[in-house]
């Protein structure tokens, strides 16, 4: 899958140094948001989705409609935003952002591959917007609801399954957070995929080991993740999640009969220091302060090598 | 003597699932007890184990339907609701998901006690955005579920009968369609499932007492037809008396109550079911009698709507059919 004619004009390294420009700015502008995640998925995201995933172009428009309502049986118009990962053909690759909570990482590599125009996260958490903060199934770049955590995999699976029956050759891909190995449903999930033999369902997990309440270890540890993973009938990698060839190198796997998980060992201050003086409240960064703002703006703008943010 | 027919539900799935090539039999370690082991044995590529993991089943199914394909998921009522409800939610009803869940052992049709008896799952379903809810309360309700259900565009509940089923109707179950048993004037009765049974024993000792009964039985309790039932509300004298086999929150009792108050009919409603209770394990007869969910129970609150009493004892009603808590006819005692 490493077809370097599939990357775009940018270099991954590009992508990702963009997605965390992005999301500094805009969290710079908003007075907060989910600035920890960008630092620790960057590469991830950047690396599906500018070399790794096979994907169609957007079939749904570069500026986001407005929320339209729904699904209900009264709302036939009613779709969700997997078109901006291009339509949902046999041979393309599907993604599921698990941690819906990415939401705002995701769409700045939505932006930051040509899937989706600026003015996209502009239209971040406002009223009557598609592109909302949880990412919804109608938002840029999702397809069901993922805001409970732990459901990803599950329905991943399930497609995954009915795709390989259909005989589809394009792989089911999920981006999980370390924090959904806390739900029981994930390795209900990880040994279902493995008794069906689903080994077209892939997924990346970004262990930055931070959740809502703080540092994972804090909060119930969940000791060796890998070693579970293979004892529930999955195959698990570990790989350096800034290292761009480590996850080229991962997804090689042999993994015949079972999913693939690699998980991403990550810093959730990766190209922005600064951010480790909020350790260990990083799920959402909100500026406690004027001045904390302007410090922030100044020192992530100068590790990241771009200008500080107006606002 | 009503005719009673075997395991209805085994030949009614595979017959439909063999027409179906995109309906999936999902199990989640109930396989013999919801009829669908012979299915198993038979046909295991349209058949997927998913183990005792209730949440991640769910999950899988609404992966299965985003494939475009129709999963029937059976399990205990309970065990399809109570622990995966957000999985239920998120990945099922919201989206829409064309997912047939095939709820057996419905309200206290199963000695197995509180863990396994879905009491108020009607309450949990009418009140999930998109969800259909049918309920079988014959053999002829069972062997035409599965088309029922399959029929619908979007999330399908059923409360479906098991093991030895009596045969009350001869004709299949027709969506948003109430079946009209009697068509009197003193007094309005709607049952659903099971307990329709008990009040056609009812109504016989009450015509006898000289009662004009209206009797309707529901198969399709969401989405529902309130116009409809407002006619036959308002065609009766007395008022309403509801018996399900459920608490008398949020199921039949409550339907009726909420179409009376919106259209402002100033008759008086009974509810009989579970008031506010769990209920314990035991035999069907003994559980719908102890509960008050059997046609005495009927017998009285009809009494307590007229404000008479009509000595029926029962002996006056129709001999009640006691059915073994073990039979060949059930996998297990549950």
């Amino acid at each position: 899958m490493l077809d370097s004619d599939r990357r775009n004009a940018r270099s991954t390294e590009e992508v990702a140094h963009g997605i965390r420009c992005r999301v500094f700015e805009h969290s710079i502008r908003n007075n907060g948001g989910y600035l920890s995640q960008a630092c620790s998925a960057a590469e991830q995201l950047a690396w599906l989705y500018n070399e790794e995933l096979n994907l169609g172009a957007p079939t749904l428009p570069m500026i986001p409609k407005p929320f339209a309502g729904v699904p209900s049986a009264t709302n036939p118009d009613y779709h969700t935003g997997a078109g901006y990962n291009g339509p949902a053909e046999p041979q393309f690759d599907r993604l599921f952002i698990a941690p819906a909570h990415y939401a705002l990482v995701a769409y700045a590599t939505l932006i930051e591959v040509g899937r989706m125009a600026p003015e996209g996260l502009e239209m971040f958490n406002q009223d009557g917007s598609s592109v909302e903060m949880i990412g919804a199934e109608h938002s840029p770049g999702m397809e069901v609801h993922n805001g409970t955590l732990g459901i990803g995999f599950s329905t991943a699976a399930g497609l995954a399954w009915g795709r390989r029956r259909r005989g589809d050759t394009g792989r089911t891909w999920v981006y999980m957070s370390d924090g959904e190995v806390q739900e029981g449903q994930t390795w209900e999930a990880i040994a279902a995929a493995s008794h069906h033999g689903i080994d077209s369902l892939h997924a990346i997990m970004d262990v930055n080991r931070q959740q809502c309440d703080g540092a994972m270890d804090s909060v119930m540890e969940v000791g060796d993740i890998a070693e579970k993973i293979t004892a529930f009938g999955g195959v698990a990698v570990w790989v350096d999640g800034h290292d761009l060839d480590a996850m080229r190198a991962a997804v090689r796997t042999p993994h015949p009969g079972k999913p693939l998980i690699i998980l991403a060992n990550t810093s959730p201050f990766r190209g922005m220091p600064a951010l480790e003086a909020r350790f260990p409240r990083l799920h959402y960064v909100r500026f406690k302060s004027e001045k904390e703002r302007a410090d922030m703006n100044r020192d992530i703008a100068a590790s990241l090598g771009v200008p500080p943010v107006t606002y | 003597m009503v005719e009673m027919v075997n395991r209805p539900y085994e030949r009614a799935f595979e017959k439909h699932a063999l027409a179906n090539p995109d309906v999936l039999c999902l199990s989640a370690d109930l396989t013999s007890s919801c009829e669908i082991d012979k299915f198993r044995d038979q046909h295991p590529d349209q058949f997927l184990s998913l183990g005792m993991a209730e949440q991640n089943m769910l999950s899988f199914a609404g992966g299965l339907g985003l494939a475009g394909y129709r999963p029937f998921v059976h399990s205990f009522g309970v065990f399809l609701y109570r622990r995966p409800y957000d999985q239920l939610m998120a990945s099922i009803a919201y989206p829409r998901r064309k997912v047939r869940l095939m709820g057996f052992l419905p309200g206290i049709t199963t000695p197995g006690g509180m863990t396994h008896q879905a009491i108020e799952d009607i309450a949990v379903m009418r009140s999930i955005p998109n969800m259909t809810i049918l309920e079988t309360g014959d053999a002829t309700e069972v062997e035409s579920i599965c088309e029922a259900a399959d029929s619908i565009d979007g999330p399908v509940y059923s409360r479906v009968l098991r093991g030895s089923v009596p045969r009350l109707f001869h004709t299949p179950i027709v969506v948003g369609q109430m079946r009209e048993l009697a068509l009197g004037e003193d007094v309005l009765i709607v049952t659903s499932g099971i307990t329709t049974e008990e009040a056609l024993r009812a109504r016989t000792a009450l015509e006898a007492a000289g009662v004009s009964v209206r009797h309707l039985h529901l198969n399709t309790i969401k989405p529902f037809d309130a116009a409809a039932m407002l006619d036959h509300v308002q065609s009766v004298r007395a008022g309403v008396v509801t018996l399900e086999n459920h608490v008398t929150e949020g199921g039949i009792g409550s339907l009726l109550a909420e179409i009376m108050a919106d259209a402002g009919v100033g008759k008086r409603l009974i509810r009989l079911g579970l008031k506010d209770s769990y209920a314990h394990g035991g035999s069907r007869p003994y559980l719908m009698k102890y509960y008050g969910l059997d046609a005495m129970a009927l017998v009285r609150g009809v009494e307590r709507l007229l404000g008479a009493e009509f000595g029926i004892s029962e002996a006056d009603l129709s001999a009640a059919r006691i059915e073994a808590v073990h039979s060949a006819a059930k996998a297990e005692g549950l």
